[in-house]
């Protein structure tokens, strides 16, 4: 199959990638661009672990054509924050103990970050609902929920 | 060809289309060997496992001519590529079309919906699709539109048994239309699944107008028991001109649970769809009711 060329930007930054058309957006972001954030899980759309957000909404990057995101922009959790300095939810994520193997919370903040720009103030059944498809398979989702609802508190001040 | 869901594995000739004009082209053009792409949550998933194969893959989604919602002279028109989170989002359905809000909240997770389309969902022809029962309750049209011309299909015609619909090789489902319901009207879904998201065991839509305090219209849809989504015009007759009560609810559940003859499949048996079939169609009942303003 021919390459075709893309244009799209990751993280803030423009970035023009040779892809093929059955290429998936999880693996460009993987192979290419070595943002080893999003992870594969299930393949099919049932874990959560590939979430990315694309144009500020959560999606699935193990079911999206990279070829079909031209001109779009996506967000991996390497634009969330870093070593140096964490993104406020992630400082919950730790002060919670909200990571066990970690596997499943680059898509866990991700979702969580988009729920509260969406909903600021949460329930916890919300963020419950909210979370229902992405799976940690540490079952730690008491803290996670925990730690999301802790930032939804500091919104509310 | 082994599967492995960490890569599309198939094959296929890519074309991305903006315009309405130049997809019906490629349909044509291709005659029969290609297929849509729109959210590729259903699709995308299929071509993984091997279970779908194409030569042509015509990527729609970006269509802006396709994706709206719009209340026009009290009929809803929705274009095909609207999200199935931009529908559970929506004001008006949530507060006028309780049915189609239930199913679409009962849905996959946000991260799906956000990817997913209602177009996608109703082409798809899944006999378990959650937007279908509440479409055929609703009485809505669809319209297919192909280099020949435009026709309106009846949701209760388009779907022809699991994977299958009346959608011809060079037709795109363009628009989704539901008609004015009037006033006191009420609508339900309910949907039995293993866990929340899940894909239906069973699922039910009902909608009731009500005159007075009798019921003059109704309309009842399953989906999952049959090769299509299904109405039970039978167990509908038994409610029209009468007023509501739970007796004539315990008996219009039981008829249309005899009428309903499901399949046993890895999710459910037969026997135990039947039974439950009963429960839900029951509680819809209740609710779509008490949404009209009656009284049980």
């Amino acid at each position: 199959m021919e390459k075709r060329l893309i244009k799209l930007t990751v993280n803030g930054r423009i970035r023009e990638l040779s892809v093929k058309p059955n290429d998936l957006l999880l693996n460009v972001l993987r192979n290419d661009l070595q943002l080893m954030g999003a992870k594969y899980g299930c393949g099919i759309g049932e874990c959560g672990a590939c979430t990315v957000l694309l144009d500020g909404q959560t999606a699935l990057a193990c079911l999206i054509l990279a070829v079909t995101v031209e001109g779009q922009e996506i967000t991996t959790i390497e634009g969330m924050g870093d070593h140096v300095q964490l993104h406020p939810l992630q400082q919950a994520f730790l002060d919670h103990g909200a990571v066990q193997c970690g596997f499943c919370t680059p898509g866990m903040l991700l979702v969580g970050e988009a729920l509260l720009k969406e909903n600021p103030c949460p329930s916890e059944d919300e963020i419950r609902e909210y979370l229902r498809g992405n799976l940690c398979r540490c079952t730690g989702y008491a803290a996670i929920v925990k730690a999301i609802k802790s930032e939804a508190k500091a919104l509310e001040i | 060809m082994k599967t492995d869901t960490k890569i599309l594995a198939s094959e296929f000739e890519y074309l991305e289309c903006h315009t309405l004009e130049e997809v019906l082209d490629a349909l044509t053009r291709y005659n029969g060997k290609a297929k849509i792409l729109a959210g590729g949550t259903d699709l995308l998933t299929k071509m993984k496992t091997g279970a779908l194969h194409t030569e042509y893959l015509i990527f729609v989604k970006k269509i802006e001519s396709l994706n709206y919602l719009i209340s026009d002279n009290n009929t809803l028109r929705i274009g095909p590529m609207v999200s199935l989170r931009e529908i559970e989002q929506h004001e008006q359905i949530k507060a006028s079309y309780s049915a189609l809000f239930e199913a679409v909240r009962s849905m996959a997770a946000t991260s799906v919906k956000n990817m997913a389309t209602l177009g996608g969902n109703l082409c798809n022809g899944s006999p378990a699709a959650d937007t279908a029962p509440p479409l055929l309750v609703y009485g809505a049209t669809l319209k297919l539109t192909s280099s020949r011309g435009v026709r309106l299909v009846p949701v209760e015609e388009f779907f022809l048994g699991p994977s299958k619909t009346v959608l011809a090789s060079d037709e795109l489902l363009t628009e989704i239309s539901i008609p004015d319901l009037g006033e006191n009207v009420g609508s339900s879904f309910l949907k039995l699944g293993r866990v929340a998201a899940d894909i239906a065991k069973i699922n039910v839509a009902v909608c009731i107008k009500r005159t007075g305090q009798a019921v003059s219209y109704c309309r009842i849809a399953f989906g999952s028991v049959a090769p299509t989504p299904i109405r039970v015009p039978e167990a509908e007759a038994m409610l029209v001109g009468k007023e509501l009560s739970n007796e004539l609810i315990t008996n219009v559940a039981q008829a249309a649970a005899n009428l309903i003859k499901p399949i046993t499949d890895k999710r459910s048996t037969s026997h135990y769809r039947q039974q439950v079939s009963k429960v839900v169609l029951e509680e819809a009942l209740r609710s779509a009711w008490q949404r009209t303003g009656g009284e049980l």
